[in-house]
C-alpha cells in the first residue's frame, strides 16, 4: 500500500507541476490574478505531495519492506533506525527523491515568502522552477522509479554498504542537495527576467537571499563531506579532486562568483549581464553534477554506453535546460541595459577582479574534470587528470584571489584609491611577511610555499580585522562611538569579514596538516610503544567486539603525551556478514585543533597487527574554516537590507491613539 | 567513503579487500627515497580504481605499483626514469597529472586563455566605457518636456 500511496503522489505531484508550468505564464500575459495566484497553491501542494512520496519510501524503508526493490537492495532488517532512515537516500533512486523534495520544498519557499516579489515575476519564477521540477518527476517516474515491487517478498534484504552506514549519510547528502537544488531559484529569476526583459537592482535584492542560502548549505555541505571523507578513508585525507567531489566544487565556484557579482548589480546597477549568465551557470553546473554522478559516465565511457536509458534522459534535461537557457540569453542579453559605471580600481573592479579569477578556477575545474571524459569519447585515448593537476593550475588562482581578498571590502564605490587601500593594509601585509619569515626560519628553509601560505592567510585574517576596525573605529574613537558605529554597521558588512577570514582559516588548515602532518606506519606487537611528534602510542591488544549487524575487532591502544595517559584508542574493523564485506573505523583523539588519528591494518602471523598512526597538526581549521564562512553568510542573509520591501508588521491597532 | 553516497558501492568494491594504502613491509629503510617513492606514488594513478593515487589505494595493483616504483628507486632510477618505465609500461593513463603534449593541450591551455581572455575582454569593455562617460547621453523629449515644466512653475512636479 505505501509504496503505491507514495507513487501516486509523485504523478499527482507531476500533474500539479505541469499545470503551474503554464498556468501562472498565461496568467502573467493576460493580466489574470487568479491563473497567477493559482502559482502559489500549486507551489505548494506540489511540496505536500513530494513529501507525501518521500515520508512514503521512508516507510517503506523503516518498515524493512523487501517487497520493494530499492529497500531490498539498500536495507536489512538488523541495521540500527537510523541507517534504514537514511539509506532512503543512500541509493540512486531515493537520491533523486530527496532531490526533487528540495526542489519543491524552495518552490514552496518561494510562493510562500516571496509576497514581496513582482506577481508576474514571482508567476514566472514559480513556473520556471516547475519546469525544472517537471523534467526530474518524468525522470524519476521513467526511469529511476524508487516504488517499484518485486513479485515475490524476499525474507531479508542486502544490506546498505557498509561504507555508507555512517552518521555522515544523514548529514552530507541532505546538505549538499539544499546547496545543489537551491541555486535553481537564482536560475528560475534569471529566466524570469530574460522572459519579461526587465532586470534592475531590485531583482539582485531578491535573488540574493536564495543565493546566499543555497550557498551557505553547498558550503557546509562540502565541508562535511570532506570530513566524512576525512574520518572514513583511513589516512585522513580530506579532498581528492575526485570528479564527484569536483561536480559539488563547481557550483560552488560559480555560486561565490554570483554573490560577489549580485552585490555589484544591487548597489550600482552594474554587471546585469553577467549576474544573470552567471545564475544560470551556476544552476548549469548543478545540473552537470548531477548527470557526472548519476549517469555512470564517470566509471568510463562504456558503462555509460552499456545501460545509457538513465544518462541519455539526464543528458536530455541537461541539454533542454542549459541549452535552452543559453539560447534565451543570448536572444536577450543584448537588450538589457548596462548601467553604474566605474573605474577599474574600485570596489565594483575589486568584484570583477573576484568573478573573473572565480570562473576561470572553475573553468579550471571543469576542464579538469570533463577533459578525459571528452578525450576517452573521441579518439579512445585514456588519460588521468588528478590531484597534482589541480593543485599546478587551481592553486595560482586562488592564491592570486586570497591576494586581492582584503582590498575589495576596503576600496570604496565607483572610484577607489588603490594606494590608500594598501597603506590601511600595511599591519596585514607586515604581519603576513613577518609570518613568512618566522615560518621560514624555523621550517630550516625546507619548503617556500608553505610559509607562503601561512603569511597569505594570516594577511587574509588581518585584512578582514582592519575592515571591521576602520569601519568601527576602535582604537581611533572613544568606546561609545566605537560601539554605536558597530551596532550600526550593517550585518552584510560583518558578514563579509567573518566569511574571508574563514576562507583564510580553512587554508591554514590545510597548508598546516599537508606540510607538518606526520605519520608512523608500522607493525606493533602487544605492549609494544610507538612515538610520533611527542605522543607516545602503546598497543594493549585486539578484541572482538559484536555491533548490531557486524562484527568487529577492536584494537586497544592507550595514548601518553610527556609520560602522561591522556586517553584510549580503539580503531577498529568491522565486517558486515550481509554484503561480506568490511569497513576500517579509525579512531581520532582532539588535541585543540590538531588530530591524532589510528587506523588499524592487518593482523600478521606473529601477532603484530599493520597500524598507520598520523598527527594531523591544525586539521580542524580546515573545517572550522568553512563553518566561520558559514556564520559570515547567515550573518550577511539577516541583513536589514535583504528584508527591505518586505511587510513591515502593522502597527498594534489595540494601542488606544493618543488624546 | 568516497564522499558522495553514489560512488559508495564502487568503493565498496575496492575496499572489499580491506588493507590499507602503504603497508609497513613495504617502506624503504633509507629515509630520502623513501621520500622519493611517497612523492612519486602520489603522481600515479591506481589504473583499477576511480582517480586514486597509488599511495591512497587499497587495492593490490596499487601495492604492486608500489613496490614496482621503490625496486625502480633503489636500483637507482631518477624520478623522471621512474615515471618514463611506467608509462612505457601501463601507457599515459598511470599518470595524475598528464604531459604537455598535443592531446592535452587543451588541458592545459584553457584555463590560462580563459583568464587572459578575461582579462582582454575587460579592457576592451574598459575602453568603451570610459568613451561612452566623454558625452552624456541627450535628454529624451519627455526630460526635456519635464525640465521646461520645473524651469516654468519653478516647482517640483509632485
Amino acid at each position: 500500500m505505501m509504496p503505491e500511496l507514495g507513487h501516486y503522489a509523485l504523478v499527482l505531484a507531476l500533474a500539479l507541476g505541469l499545470v503551474q508550468s503554464v498556468a501562472p505564464i498565461i496568467g502573467a500575459r493576460t493580466h489574470d490574478a487568479a491563473l497567477i495566484r493559482l502559482a502559489n497553491s500549486t507551489a505548494l501542494m506540489q511540496f505536500a505531495f513530494v513529501a507525501v512520496s518521500f515520508a512514503a519510501l521512508v516507510i517503506c524503508y523503516v518498515t524493512s519492506d523487501f517487497s520493494v526493490i530499492t529497500v531490498f537492495e539498500n536495507s536489512h532488517s538488523t541495521m540500527p533506525l537510523i541507517y534504514k532512515f537514511t539509506s532512503v537516500w543512500g541509493n540512486h533512486e531515493g537520491s533523486m527523491l530527496l532531490w526533487v523534495l528540495i526542489l519543491s520544498l524552495f518552490g514552496a519557499l518561494v510562493a510562500g515568502f516571496g509576497g514581496n516579489l513582482p506577481a508576474a515575476l514571482k508567476a514566472h519564477v514559480l513556473a520556471i522552477q516547475s519546469w525544472i521540477a517537471c523534467a526530474f518527476y518524468l525522470f524519476i517516474l521513467l526511469t529511476s522509479n524508487p516504488f517499484l515491487r518485486l513479485p515475490q517478498t524476499p525474507f531479508e534484504g542486502r544490506d546498505l554498504n557498509p561504507i555508507l552506514q555512517d552518521i555522515g549519510l544523514a548529514i552530507h547528502p541532505p546538505l549538499l542537495y539544499l546547496g545543489y537544488v537551491g541555486f535553481s531559484i537564482a536560475f528560475s529569476f534569471a529566466i524570469a527576467a530574460l522572459i519579461e526583459g526587465r532586470i534592475d537592482a531590485a531583482w539582485a535584492r531578491w535573488v540574493r537571499p536564495w543565493t546566499l542560502t543555497a550557498w551557505i548549505f553547498l558550503t557546509l555541505g562540502i565541508a562535511m563531506g570532506s570530513y566524512w571523507a576525512y574520518y572514513t578513508l583511513g589516512w585522513g585525507g580530506f579532498w581528492f579532486w575526485d570528479p564527484v567531489e569536483n561536480a559539488s566544487l563547481m557550483p560552488w565556484l560559480a555560486g561565490t562568483a554570483l554573490l560577489h557579482s549580485a552585490v555589484v548589480m544591487e548597489k550600482r546597477n552594474a554587471l546585469k549581464v553577467w549576474t544573470i549568465l552567471l545564475a544560470i551557470l551556476t544552476f548549469s553546473l548543478s545540473l552537470i553534477g548531477t548527470f557526472l554522478v548519476r549517469s555512470g559516465v564517470l566509471t568510463s565511457v562504456h558503462a555509460f554506453a552499456n545501460d545509457p536509458t538513465r544518462g541519455v534522459f539526464i543528458l536530455a534535461i541537461l541539454v533542454l535546460f542549459i541549452g535552452g537557457s543559453l539560447a534565451l540569453f543570448a536572444s536577450r542579453a543584448p537588450a538589457l541595459k548596462q548601467g553604474g559605471l566605474f573605474a577599474p580600481v574600485s570596489r565594483e573592479g575589486a568584484l570583477v577582479f573576484n568573478n573573473l579569477f572565480l570562473t576561470t578556477a572553475c573553468l579550471t575545474v571543469i576542464v579538469g574534470t570533463l577533459y578525459p571524459l571528452a578525450l576517452e569519447a573521441i579518439t579512445g585515448e585514456k588519460i588521468s587528470v588528478g590531484a597534482p593537476f589541480f593543485n599546478l593550475t587551481f592553486g595560482p588562482l586562488f592564491v592570486a584571489l586570497m591576494f586581492a581578498m582584503p582590498f575589495g571590502p576596503l576600496l570604496a564605490w565607483k572610484r577607489g584609491d588603490l594606494l590608500g587601500v594598501a597603506q590601511r593594509l600595511m599591519s596585514a601585509l607586515a604581519i603576513g611577511i613577518v609570518a613568512v619569515a618566522v615560518v621560514f626560519a624555523v621550517e630550516g628553509g625546507q619548503s617556500v610555499l608553505a610559509p607562503f601560505g601561512v603569511g597569505l592567510a594570516l594577511y587574509v585574517m588581518v585584512g578582514a580585522l582592519i575592515d571591521l576596525l576602520e569601519r568601527t573605529g576602535l582604537f581611533r574613537l572613544p568606546l561609545a562611538t566605537v560601539r554605536a558605529r558597530a551596532a550600526g554597521l550593517p550585518r552584510s558588512a560583518w558578514g563579509t569579514a567573518i566569511a574571508h577570514s574563514g576562507i583564510a582559516i580553512s587554508m591554514l588548515g590545510i597548508i598546516c596538516a599537508a606540510t607538518w602532518g606526520t605519520e608512523r606506519i608500522v607493525a606493533v606487537k602487544p605492549k609494544q610503544t610507538i612515538s610520533l611528534s611527542g605522543y607516545d602510542l602503546t598497543f594493549e591488544g585486539l578484541v572482538q567486539r559484536p555491533g548490531p549487524n557486524y562484527s568487529a575487532v577492536v584494537g586497544t591502544f592507550t595514548m601518553r603525551s610527556n609520560g602522561a595517559v591522556i586517553g584510549v584508542m580503539e580503531p577498529s574493523k568491522r565486517s558486515f556478514s550481509a554484503r561480506g564485506m568490511s569497513t576500517n573505523e579509525a579512531a581520532l583523539m582532539t588535541r585543540g585543533a590538531s588530530q591524532l588519528y589510528l587506523s588499524l591494518g592487518d593482523a600478521n602471523n606473529d601477532g603484530s597487527v599493520a597500524v598507520r598512526l598520523y598527527y594531523k597538526p591544525m586539521v580542524m581549521l580546515i573545517w572550522v574554516g568553512a563553518v566561520v564562512m558559514m556564520l559570515g553568510g547567515a550573518l550577511s542573509l539577516s541583513d536589514r537590507r535583504l528584508r527591505v520591501g518586505a511587510p513591515k508588521p502593522a502597527a498594534r491597532s489595540t494601542l488606544a491613539p493618543a488624546e | 567513503m568516497r564522499r558522495v553516497v553514489w560512488v559508495g558501492f564502487l568503493f565498496a568494491l575496492l575496499t572489499s579487500g580491506a588493507a590499507l594504502a602503504v603497508q609497513p613491509d613495504e617502506i624503504l629503510k633509507d629515509a630520502a627515497l623513501e621520500a622519493r617513492a611517497r612523492d612519486l606514488s602520489r603522481e600515479l594513478r591506481c589504473m583499477v580504481c576511480q582517480n586514486q593515487s597509488i599511495d591512497d589505494s587499497e587495492a593490490p595493483l596499487a601495492r604492486d605499483l608500489r613496490i614496482l616504483v621503490r625496486e625502480r628507486l633503489t636500483q637507482g632510477d631518477s624520478n623522471q626514469q621512474v615515471l618514463d618505465f611506467l608509462v612505457a609500461r601501463y601507457g599515459e593513463f598511470v599518470l595524475l597529472k598528464p604531459r604537455l603534449e598535443w592531446h592535452t593541450l587543451l588541458l592545459w591551455g584553457l584555463p590560462p586563455m580563459a583568464l587572459v581572455a578575461g582579462i582582454i575582454a575587460l579592457l576592451m569593455m574598459m575602453r568603451r566605457s570610459s568613451a561612452v562617460r566623454m558625452e552624456p547621453a541627450a535628454l529624451s523629449p519627455e526630460e526635456q518636456r519635464r525640465l521646461s515644466t520645473l524651469v516654468e512653475s519653478g516647482t517640483p512636479d509632485h
